[in-house]
């Protein structure tokens, strides 16, 4: 099987097909026969849950948490509306998957919506579109529209006395909204604020109801899951890190840009399908799950295969598979301020040790860029670091002391060198 | 129950229990900031992390549900060590302005510092610095030391059920703001200061002028409302600097309204009087107290002597104490009077067989299912009582509604119906026959013949045969109506159809008290409404206010204006000054012991907070030495304690057997509803009492605007006007002019014209018709 190619990839294979978005395509090439089958057969819940978890498909937004586990908490018999949601608020930076799912195979999504809906018991279904994307949101209405017009949606759908209809939210472009329970807060017209947890959005979502929450590539993953068998997807990768993945690779690489590869396979692989590092530089450092996650050196990513657990192992994430490339004309002082900027502006605000640690560690990160850097600042980045880390109401605050800490290990001697010469130890 | 073991104590908790409840009932203290007990869980401020065995993370104490068998540690290493974090974050942008601080030595934040804060920070990097929001006359911001626990943004959504405050912005920008720059005007708003556990929120009047620890704490009752509310006077030299809840789950619970809080600014306020005053020809003249209680006796002796004791009235406050009501009662009972009455604002409800109540305790408004609310205007009479029927109907109560005007009560309104003032006892004769429709048994003095129920009628009625725990209350208007009684009897045949409890929501203080203390006409006697539209020769006054406080200001003028000899007892320099003889100075609720007997019967004891200002005097003293100077037998209490044991023998445990709702048996025959406009006059929240009239702040408030003129946009179309113009308003022989302001919630045929206030005083009834003129 040869890697990035249709055949081996579960979401992007339409790019190899004229109109890649239509609803032709996607029928002609075995789109919604998941769901008329299960719709046929009367499926049971159970079995289909049964066949995610074989998948071992894992939720491709960031956590990597096993989505036929997640699946599973959800009350179906609770009685009154339920719903799914799809989160499809990318802003993580670095990530540029899902916009390409949402523009490419909208109805590998609104099927795998649709059965999602179908499994968990909900009444409905709302995807969350990042609000600074706008083609994306079109293209999705245009295959909502398509799909309602075929009868994949609305009232008794193909027959089957089943109803389900499906909506979009745009979001407004909070980064925080991509936390589940603040996109919820957000999709009820509140301000985006995380909620504490528990209770979780299985027993207390949207509107206070149960509520499942995946992200646009994992729900879009369902219908191949179900079309060709738990077993075919789970070997499309490695053990416990089930089918492809889609990996935005940036920075540094001649051929930046969307690959969809089986997970495991090596970074190196991925860098060569990239163009590898731009012309005449070498390689010095990677993200490899996207900005929350935490930097590795040269050395250690090129040994690493891409997959939950190895760079788990590693210490860093796979995240949302957002690898961010970066040569040796990169300064680390400087790109962990752009960075700690980030977070800083985008906590939202609620909580104590976030609000005020992200604002601490940027100004201490940008003191030291700017040449007035002190001896203790290092320490005191990681210290203030881990009051940050783990006493927050959501993984915001974990995420913006996940790069400080990992830079300042990685690449102290850079930090060090700031701060004793005032200036860059890269020449640029 | 579960089982848990918290900082190794054992301890069995309800279900559903957090570890914060845990900790509460074991008396162990978790520092906390944005947790209340009264508020939602927010478990924002990140302070009461607690380590929690098995868990990795240090876990918010107030938002984590206890497991049977979990243990947990409060003060452990892990523990410490996230508060210690915590308290940190929350110091780096917090401003060291303690010193200047009104909130200094009554801060959270302060206080947990000293536990968990360094004693140096490690914070080199510039301050956050926020502007200041103008939140009005009552509350002062200081929004750089917010730490944004939400708390006061809490209270607006769920306990005010008006959100003025909510907290734009993102990470380091968030901010505490009303929204689009309007004021705070809640009439519970000031609550946001105790819930503020930082200086960001303080009192505006109290700005700047003591430090908390100056001060001594006396617990008194508010003076103002029937509910009895709970509050601590805080005193230096002598002087009341503010007020603040005394915490009384049964009445108050936390919280205090507004006018509890600010209205104390009266009793330091230049319009006190101070010293006896004796009226020579047109001049008002120091007096000893000898002098003027001499010339009170030798003037009603002379009224007494030449006209009888029919030439005299009484006309009395109930936001007096007990024991002063009842000297004031006993003294002019001794004279043979008995045109006596506390019920000023009331057009002439009969005397009942025992005094009116709220007919149950006050707490058990929030468990209520159903409740029938007739002619109140509810959050502006009883702030607090508004409180707890919003929270019932967030626990799933139906409220519904029969007054003239549909104010918005900040919760849902199950049916209503919004008549105008003369036809409130036909709106519930609806509900009435209604309820007979539906089956249910129904006995009334007052008549139904003829009477047909519309939907609202229905609707109603439908809503009151629901649920169980339901009461019917009536409100000041009902209770002020012409047809008074006949609405107390249609409300009490319809309370008793449909099982509720019939309730008054007593407007003042110590109105039950003054029923209890016989404030009321005597057998042969006039009430407040007869003895000023009949005007008697002489008046002896307590505490009242006759052209604010009367039914028909205009007639109490006039009465007062033509009367022979007026002695007026009051705290403050009034309008008598135009009419009476002699002023006697005496105490207001914080200068003197008493009792108020609240709306539930509760009898509350407080003592003086401070002493008397300059000459004023205790009016129980001044009343027993004018009883001995009038000879008098009875008038030999030493003490506030005696004259409470003459009237209330038994205290607490006598009074249940005097509070008594039923209906008359005469129910009166109702006042036409006539074709015409009838005026809706309420007394506004800030005039209710000589001190809420006289409290600066409290008269700079949206609620103490000066009154207009406001009608429903059809009216105001049938007769020409405009809202923005003004109008000539003409009643009882007397006019004012007035803005004209459209509130398309009134009934149509009614203009709602503000009572109780010196720009109104020219008006008769406050219910009543009312002619319109273009000025």
């Amino acid at each position: 099987m040869s890697l990035n190619t249709p055949d081996s990839q579960v979401c992007l294979w339409t790019l190899a097909h004229d109109d890649p978005a239509s609803l032709a395509t996607y029928t002609a090439n075995g789109g919604y026969q998941a769901l008329r089958k299960i719709l046929a057969d009367k499926t049971p819940a159970e079995a289909i849950i049964a066949e995610v978890k074989t998948s071992a498909l894992r939720g491709r937004g960031g956590a990597g948490f096993p989505t036929g586990l997640k699946w599973s908490f959800m009350p179906r018999s609770v009685p009154g509306p339920k719903y799914v949601v799809c989160n499809s608020d990318e802003g993580e930076p670095g990530t540029f998957k899902d916009r390409d799912i949402l523009i490419y195979n909208p109805h590998q999504l609104i099927e795998g919506m649709i059965i999602a809906g179908y499994t968990l018991g909900a009444t409905a279904g709302y995807n969350y579109i990042h609000g600074e994307i706008f083609e994306q949101y079109q293209s999705w209405e245009r295959a909502l529209a398509e799909a309602r017009a075929a009868g994949f949606l609305g009232s008794d759908i193909l027959g089957s006395g089943w109803d389900f209809e499906l909506y979009a939210h745009h979001g407004y472009g909070a980064y925080i909204c991509g936390e589940e329970t603040a996109l919820l807060e957000s999709l009820e017209g509140k301000k985006g604020q995380p909620r504490f947890k528990p209770p979780f959005p299985a027993s207390y979502g949207l509107y206070g109801r149960p509520t499942t929450i995946n992200n646009t590539e994992t729900l879009a993953s369902i219908p191949w899951i179900l079309r060709h068998g738990g077993q075919a997807f789970l070997e499309l990768g490695k053990p416990n890190n089930g089918g492809s993945k889609i990996f935005s690779i940036s920075g540094h690489v001649n051929k930046p840009g969307n690959y969809e590869i089986p997970l495991g396979t090596p970074f190196a692989e991925l860098l060569e399908m990239a163009g590898g590092v731009r012309d005449g530089h070498r390689l010095k450092a990677v993200i490899p799950g996207g900005s929350s996650a935490p930097v590795l050196p040269a050395d250690v990513m090129m040994d690493l295969t891409l997959d939950f657990d190895a760079i788990a192992k590693a210490g860093s994430m796979l995240g949302s598979g957002a690898v961010i490339v970066m040569d040796e004309t990169v300064c680390m002082v400087r790109a962990l301020e752009r960075l700690s900027y980030f977070y800083f502006e985008e906590s939202c605000g609620q909580c104590t040790p976030c609000r005020e640690g992200t604002g601490w560690l940027y100004r201490i990160v940008h003191r030291i860029e700017q040449g007035k850097g002190r001896p203790e600042d290092l320490d005191e980045l990681v210290r203030i670091g881990r009051n940050i880390g783990g006493n927050t109401i959501c993984a915001l605050g974990e995420a913006a002391v996940g790069p400080v800490i990992s830079f300042v290990k990685h690449f102290r001697a850079e930090f060090e060198h700031h701060i004793e010469h005032k200036r860059c130890l890269v020449e640029n | 129950m579960p089982l848990i073991e918290i900082d190794g104590r054992k301890l069995d908790v309800a279900p559903g229990a957090t570890v914060m409840d845990a900790a509460n009932q074991a008396g162990i203290h978790i520092p906390h900031f944005c947790y209340h007990k009264k508020l939602s869980i927010a478990a924002n401020c990140r302070m009461c992390l607690v380590e929690v065995e098995k868990v990795p993370k240090a876990l918010p104490a107030c938002a984590t549900p206890v497991t049977d068998g979990m243990k947990v540690k409060t003060r452990s290493v892990k523990a410490i060590a996230a508060q210690k974090g915590v308290m940190e974050f929350l110091l780096i942008n917090h401003p060291l302005d303690c010193p200047i601080c009104d909130q200094g030595g009554e801060c959270q934040l302060q206080d947990l510092a000293v536990g968990y804060g360094d004693s140096a920070s490690h914070y080199r990097e510039p301050k956050r610095v926020v502007k200041d929001k103008e939140l009005g006359p009552l509350i002062a911001t200081d929004m750089t030391r917010c730490i944004h626990c939400s708390r006061c943004v809490r209270f607006g959504q769920e306990i005010a059920g008006l959100m003025e405050l909510g907290m734009p912005g993102r990470g380091e920008h968030t901010e505490v703001m009303p929204f689009l720059e309007t004021q705070v005007t809640h009439e519970l708003s000031g609550n946001v200061i105790e819930l503020c556990p930082v200086g960001a929120l303080t009192s505006k009047p109290f700005r700047y002028a003591a430090r908390s620890w100056e001060l001594s704490r006396r617990r008194a009752v508010s003076p103002h409302d029937g509910l009895g509310t709970n509050v601590q006077v805080h005193v230096k030299n002598g002087r009341v600097y503010r007020v603040v809840p005394q915490e009384n789950e049964a009445i108050n619970e936390c919280w205090i309204a507004d006018r509890d809080r600010y209205s104390y600014e009266a009793l330091n306020g230049e319009e006190r009087l101070t010293v006896p005053l004796l009226r020579e020809g047109d001049a008002w003249v120091e007096a000893s107290w000898q002098d003027a209680l001499e010339r009170v006796a030798a003037g009603l002796a002379r009224v007494l002597e030449n006209r009888g004791a029919d030439a005299i009235g009484g006309l009395v406050s109930a936001h007096q104490t007990l024991e002063e009501i009842y000297l004031f009662t006993k003294l002019l009972r001794g004279l043979g009077v008995e045109h006596i009455d506390h019920r000023l604002a009331q057009a002439g409800a009969t005397v009942g067989a025992g005094a009116r109540w709220l007919g149950m305790p006050v707490a058990a408004l929030d468990d209520l299912q159903r409740v029938l609310l007739v002619g109140s205007t509810l959050r502006k009479e009883q702030p607090l009582v508004a409180q707890r029927l919003r929270k019932a109907v967030k626990r799933g109560a139906q409220l519904n509604v029969v007054h003239s005007v549909d104010d918005d009560l900040l919760c849902q309104v199950a049916g209503k119906a919004i008549v105008k003032p003369s036809a409130l006892g036909d709106a519930l004769a609806r509900v009435a026959v209604a309820l007979v429709e539906a089956g249910a048994p129904l006995a009334t003095a007052a008549t139904l013949a003829g009477v047909t129920p519309d939907d609202a009628a229905r609707t109603i009625a439908a809503s009151l045969l629901g649920g169980e725990r339901k009461a019917v209350l009536l409100g000041a208007v009902a209770q002020n109506h012409a047809d008074a009684d006949r609405i107390h009897a249609l409300a009490g045949a319809i309370a008793t159809a449909c099982g509720a409890t019939l309730g008054f929501l007593t407007p003042a203080a110590n109105g039950v008290g003054a029923q209890l203390a016989g404030a009321l006409p005597g057998p042969a006697g006039m009430n407040a409404t007869q003895m000023l539209a009949q005007p008697r020769a002489a008046y002896l006054l307590l505490g009242v206010e006759p052209e604010l406080d009367a039914h028909d200001a205009a007639a109490a003028g006039t009465a007062m204006r033509n009367a022979d000899f007026v002695v007026q007892l009051t705290a403050f320099r009034t309008a008598a000054s135009d009419y009476a003889d002699v002023l006697l100075p005496i105490a207001p609720f914080t200068e003197t012991a008493g009792t108020y007997v609240n709306m539930e019967g509760r009898v509350q004891t407080f003592h003086a907070a401070v002493a008397p200002r300059g000459e004023a005097r205790p009016a129980w003293k001044v009343l027993r030495v004018l009883g001995n100077l009038l000879n008098l037998g009875g008038f030999d209490h030493d003490s506030v304690e005696a004259v409470r044991a003459e009237v209330l023998p038994q205290g607490q445990d006598g009074i249940a057997a005097h509070l008594d709702n039923t209906s008359p048996a005469d129910a009166g025959v109702p006042t036409a509803a006539g074709d015409g406009i009838e005026r809706l006059g309420e007394t506004p929240i800030y005039q209710l009492d000589p001190l809420t009239r006289r409290a600066p702040a409290l008269q700079a408030t949206a609620d103490a605007a000066e009154p207009a003129a406001w009608l429903h946009g059809e009216l105001l179309a049938r007769l020409g006007l405009e809202a923005g113009g003004r109008v000539r308003v003409i009643q009882a022989g007397g006019e004012v002019v007035l803005p004209v302001k459209r509130d398309d919630r009134l009934a149509i045929d009614t203009v709602r014209i503000a009572a109780s206030h010196p720009l109104t005083a020219a008006l008769g009834a406050r219910l009543g018709g009312i002619r319109l003129e273009r000025a």
